[in-house]
C-alpha cells in the first residue's frame, strides 16, 4: 500500500451547506490526493453539485473550511479559481459560434497570453480529438463532441484541479468511452486530479482511484471500488451503491434536478 | 388648465429628451434577464469559475448595455429630426449625450441585473420588469418638469436616476435646452449611482447560481 502523500488537491474540513432547514451537505471530511480521479457518488439529492459549488467558490459554506490546490475557498476564491476548471452538469459550449472561437473566447477569459492561444487551443481540441471539427459550428457537433469541447475549455489553463459535475449524463454508450479514455490521457498526460460526481456506478469503477458514496449530505462509505466491493460482500458495483446508499435512497424525488437531467438529455440529443 | 412651464422650448422638444431616455430605459430594465438565461444554461457558471474577477463581469454587462443603447439613440435621433425638433449637432453636446446614454444603459441594466440576482427565474423577473418601469418613468422629470410635482414626488424624482439622465440630455440635446440640476450634477449622481449598483450587483452575482 502507498503511504499517503502529502501532496492533497482538496482537503475539507467539517464542510456544511444549508438551504433554510435543508441539510445539503453535512461536517463533510474529504481528502483528494494529487494526480487521482476522486468521484462522488449518490444517488439525486445527495449533495454532490452543492459540495462542487462550494469547492469551485461559487457558493459560500454555512460552515466548516476546504482548501483546494493549497489555496483556502474561503480566503483565497480567486487563487483557486485560477487553478481549477469546472464543467457543470449542463452543457453551455456556444451553439453559434465554433468550437475553436468557444475556446478563444475561454482562453481570454482565463488570460492565456496571447502568443500561446492559438497553439493551447489546437492542442486541446487534438487532445479531445475534435480537430476534424475545429471550425465546425458547436450546434452541429453530436452530444458526446460538445462535452469533449467543454472538458478541453475547462483544461485550456491548464488547471490543476478539474471538477466534472455528471460528465457523461446523456450520452449514448459509445460517446461515454470516448470521454472515459480522453479523461484518463488528461491524467497521464498533465497530472489532472479529477473530481467527478455521477451516478453511475460503471464509470465510477472504470475511471476513479478512489470513490465516496454520499447520501443525504454524508459520505456513507469511501475507498478504492475493490475495497468498497469487499466491504458491501458483492461483486457488483450496483449492489455497493444499494448496500451504501440504500434501495429507496431515492425517497425524495427532485424535479429540479430531473428536469434538468430530461433537458440536458434533449438537447444532447 | 395650467400650462406646463417648460422653459423656453416648446413641449416637443421638452419631450424629445425624456422619449430617448425612456427608450433607452425600457430596453436596459429587461437586460437582467440575458443573465437568468446564461444561467440556465450553465454558462454563468462557468465565468464564475473562472478567475475573472465577479465586478468585471458585472461591468462588462454594464458595457454591452450601453453599447447596445447607442444604435437606439441613433433611431429616436431620426425620429426627432423628422419631427422638427432643432436639435443641438455642436460636437460637445453630441458628445455629452453619447455619454449620458451609455451611463443611463450602463446604470439601469445593472440595476436589471441586481433584480435578476434576486428573483433568479425568468417569470418573476418579467413580472418585476414591467412593474418597475411605468414607476421610473413617471416618478421623474421625463415628462412634466420637477417644479410642478407635489412635495412626495419631488423626493421621489430626486432619488430617481434617470430624473439625472433627462436632465443631462435636456440641456445637451435640444438647442436652447437647460440643466436644472447642473450638467456637473448629473454626471456625478449617474456615476456615483453606477459604480454603487456595480459593487452592490458583483457582491450578489454569485447567489444567481446558488
Ligand atoms: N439553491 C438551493 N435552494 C434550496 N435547496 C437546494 C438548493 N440547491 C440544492 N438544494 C437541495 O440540496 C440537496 C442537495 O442538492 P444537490 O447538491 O444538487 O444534489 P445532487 O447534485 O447530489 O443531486 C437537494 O435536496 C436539493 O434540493
Ligand atoms: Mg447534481
Amino acid at each position: 500500500m502507498p503511504q499517503p502523500t502529502t501532496d492533497i488537491a482538496i482537503q475539507t474540513d467539517r464542510l456544511t451547506r444549508s438551504f433554510g432547514s435543508l441539510v445539503a451537505v453535512k461536517e463533510l471530511n474529504m481528502t483528494v490526493r494529487s494526480g487521482e480521479i476522486f468521484g462522488l457518488l449518490g444517488p439525486n439529492g445527495a449533495g454532490k453539485t452543492t459540495t462542487i459549488k462550494m469547492l469551485t467558490t461559487m457558493l459560500p459554506p454555512s460552515s466548516g473550511v476546504a482548501t483546494v490546490a493549497g489555496h483556502s475557498i474561503l480566503g483565497d476564491s480567486i487563487g483557486v479559481r485560477k487553478r481549477i476548471g469546472y464543467v457543470s452538469q449542463m452543457i453551455s459550449a456556444d451553439g453559434a459560434l465554433t468550437g475553436f472561437e468557444n475556446l478563444l473566447l475561454f482562453a481570454r477569459i482565463y488570460g492565456v497570453p496571447r502568443n500561446e492561444r492559438k497553439q493551447r487551443i489546437d492542442e486541446a481540441l487534438a487532445f479531445m480529438g475534435l480537430t476534424e471539427a475545429r471550425d465546425k459550428l458547436v450546434r452541429t457537433y453530436s452530444g458526446g463532441m460538445i462535452r469533449r469541447l467543454e472538458i478541453a475549455l475547462s483544461m485550456l489553463h491548464r488547471p490543476e484541479v478539474l471538477f466534472l459535475d455528471e460528465p457523461t449524463i446523456g450520452l449514448d454508450p459509445a460517446a461515454r468511452l470516448q470521454v472515459w479514455k480522453r479523461l484518463k490521457e488528461l491524467l497521464e498526460t498533465f497530472g489532472t486530479t479529477i473530481l467527478l460526481t455521477t451516478h453511475d456506478m460503471e464509470e465510477a469503477e472504470e475511471l476513479c482511484d478512489r470513490i465516496a458514496i454520499m447520501k443525504e449530505g454524508v459520505i456513507a462509505a469511501e475507498g478504492s471500488a475493490e475495497e468498497l466491493k469487499r466491504r458491501a460482500g458483492t461483486g457488483s458495483m450496483n449492489q455497493v451503491f444499494i448496500h451504501f446508499a440504500g434501495e429507496f435512497s431515492d425517497s425524495k424525488p427532485n424535479f429540479r434536478d430531473i428536469n434538468r437531467a430530461r433537458r440536458t438529455a434533449k438537447r444532447l440529443g | 388648465m395650467r400650462a406646463i412651464p417648460t422653459g423656453n422650448l416648446d413641449y416637443f422638444s421638452f419631450l424629445a429628451p425624456g422619449i430617448l431616455a425612456q427608450s433607452v430605459l425600457f430596453i436596459a430594465i429587461f437586460y437582467g434577464i440575458n443573465v437568468i438565461w446564461e444561467k440556465d444554461l450553465g454558462i454563468l457558471q462557468k465565468l464564475l469559475a473562472s478567475p475573472a474577477p465577479r465586478s468585471a463581469l458585472v461591468f462588462g454587462k454594464a458595457v454591452s448595455a450601453g453599447m447596445r443603447a447607442i444604435a437606439q439613440a441613433a433611431i429616436v435621433y431620426l425620429m426627432a429630426l423628422v419631427a422638427g425638433v432643432d436639435l443641438n449637432w455642436s460636437p460637445l453636446a453630441l458628445g455629452g449625450v453619447l455619454v449620458a446614454i451609455v451611463l443611463g444603459a450602463a446604470l439601469f441594466s445593472t440595476f436589471s441585473l441586481m433584480i435578476a440576482c434576486l428573483v433568479r427565474s425568468r417569470e418573476r423577473f418579467m413580472g418585476i420588469g414591467q412593474v418597475m418601469t411605468m414607476p421610473l418613468f413617471f416618478a421623474s422629470n421625463a415628462i412634466y418638469p420637477i417644479s410642478i410635482m407635489p412635495t412626495w414626488l419631488k423626493i421621489v424624482a430626486h432619488i430617481n436616476p434617470l430624473s439625472y439622465q433627462v436632465d443631462l440630455l435636456r440641456a445637451l440635446m435640444v438647442v436652447g435646452g437647460t440643466s436644472t440640476f447642473g450638467i456637473g450634477i448629473d454626471f456625478l449622481m449617474l456615476t456615483g449611482m453606477l459604480v454603487a449598483l456595480i459593487v452592490v450587483t458583483s457582491k450578489l452575482y454569485p447567489t444567481i447560481v446558488q
